[in-house]
């Protein structure tokens, strides 16, 4: 039996940058996808974008340089980047919706095989819904790029022929990050990118439950 | 001589009636106007419905007037935080009615609002239940150059509450960093829009190139001490000179 070793969150966050190329204009949604930043090389020139208004943000600040009216989407403090440029909602969703943006990488509950995304419920009775940006991100960014663990606490795949948690948006994601395999989702289904060395496609398709495609689309 | 300088938050807030739509602007810690919301608790409008990007943190501001049950329903895109315990307990008591709107749609509606716009076809929500209404009935949907679209009509404002950063008479205002967010787009969607700022200059002060919301879209103008407004556990950094 080979031995594998799952990408650790910095692995991870790794992984996604090195598919960031030089000159794009890059949303990182709440949460894990934030850790993306620090993983950019410093010679490769990327805008981040946030929705609250900002393009060019930088990483966060020294401990005691916190600005109260610099925050990111997930109202952590940042930084300004030289060039960097504040503008209204309104202007940051059309960027958006308009297609100006090349990338968003956004977290996830569950992904369908083709792409369809489930990120901002888990449709529980009694939890409070809360969507934020999620939806605009996924149907407007040029790429919707997903990261997060293949399974649950419970060991369950989120990669489904299905989502059953409430939709984010349909058709949007392109990748799946994870912390063994990156996967492409298509119109027939799931291709793979690469897995962590030492995991079998056969293993793999064991933990994501759904058929993989091993040649490129 | 037009002056829209307000002596005081009183001032600036008087007549705002029972059952107003309250537009407030502000992300996070950054440009929600406190001290305006205060104001408005002590004006005492209920049956309020108000629009925010949250609904509310900890037990001030927002949350402070939610708390003192003005609020009849809020529309925003995300109200679940780790401190919105206010809004939290009410929902759950079925003491106030929640619209949840995707954010770029939140944005969109209210500046379609400002500009005139009857209606429009966004992607946003497509396939979701976010294009349900209230009552579970589809909204309108279109296929545009092959691309499902939903429906989203305009969100208007009785009046809007907006912190910027600095101000002249005639209403015109700068804002400063990421607490421009729904500001310019509120100040456009409201019957009157009220703004604080820290500062207020003379005509012609600000220059005319750099100027974000010109004073057609605003109706009041308060000044507010920048120390009062430092919140959200964040040191300000030494603050540079305003334009």
């Amino acid at each position: 039996m080979s031995t594998w070793q799952r990408r650790s969150k910095d692995e991870l966050a790794a992984r996604v940058a090195r598919d960031i190329p030089e000159g794009a204009i890059v949303n990182l949604g709440i949460g894990q996808p934030t850790r993306v930043a620090n993983f950019i090389p410093a010679e490769r020139e990327v805008i981040l974008h946030s929705e609250n208004g900002i393009l060019g943000m930088g990483l966060a600040p020294a401990p005691g340089e916190e600005d109260y009216d610099l925050i990111n989407a997930g109202k952590q403090p940042v930084t300004l980047k030289a060039g960097g440029a504040f503008f209204h909602h309104a202007d940051s969703f059309a960027m958006m919706r308009g297609g100006h943006l090349d990338i968003c990488v956004l977290g996830a509950f569950q992904v369908s095989t083709t792409g369809d995304l489930a990120n901002w419920s888990t449709g529980e009775p009694g939890s409070i819904p809360a969507v934020g940006g999620a939806m605009d991100l996924a149907v407007g960014a040029r790429q919707t790029w997903v990261m997060m663990d293949l399974l649950t606490k419970q060991g369950v795949s989120k990669i489904v022929s299905a989502c059953s948690y409430p939709l984010t948006g349909l058709q949007c994601v392109s990748r799946i990050y994870t912390e063994v395999a990156t996967l492409e989702c298509t119109p027939d289904g799931l291709h793979l990118i690469d897995a962590v060395e030492g995991l079998s496609i056969e293993a793999l398709q064991g933990m994501v439950g759904q058929p993989i495609q091993v040649a490129a689309p | 001589m037009i002056n829209k300088i307000a002596a005081s938050v009183s001032d600036a807030l008087a007549g705002i009636p029972d059952g107003a739509t309250v537009l407030i602007g502000g992300f996070g810690t950054a440009g929600i106007p406190n001290e305006l919301i205060e104001g408005l608790i002590e004006q005492g409008a209920r049956e309020l419905t108000v629009v925010n990007n949250n609904a509310g943190n900890g037990y001030t501001g927002l949350a402070a007037l939610l708390k003192a049950n003005r609020v009849r329903k809020i529309i925003c895109s995300f109200p679940r935080q780790a401190d919105s315990h206010v809004f939290d307990a009410l929902y759950r008591a079925g003491q106030i009615e929640l619209e949840l709107v995707p954010q770029g749609n939140l944005a969109e509606r209210l500046r379609a609002a400002g500009a005139g716009i009857g209606a429009f076809f966004t992607p946003t929500g497509y396939g979701t239940a976010m294009a349900l209404h209230a009552d579970g009935t589809p909204k309108e949907t279109r296929c545009i150059d092959g691309r499902q679209h939903v429906l989203e009509y305009p969100l208007r404002g009785d009046v809007a509450l907006i912190k910027a950063e600095c101000g002249d008479r005639w209403g015109n205002l700068v804002y400063r960093k990421a607490a421009r967010n729904f500001g310019p787009v509120m100040a456009m969607a409201a019957q009157r829009t009220v703004a604080s700022v820290h500062e207020v200059v003379e005509l012609g002060a600000m220059d005319p190139e750099a100027i974000v919301t010109p004073g057609i879209f605003v109706n009041q103008v308060v000044r507010i001490a920048p120390q009062a407004t430092l919140g959200g556990g964040f040191h300000a950094t030494p603050r540079e000179a305003t334009p």
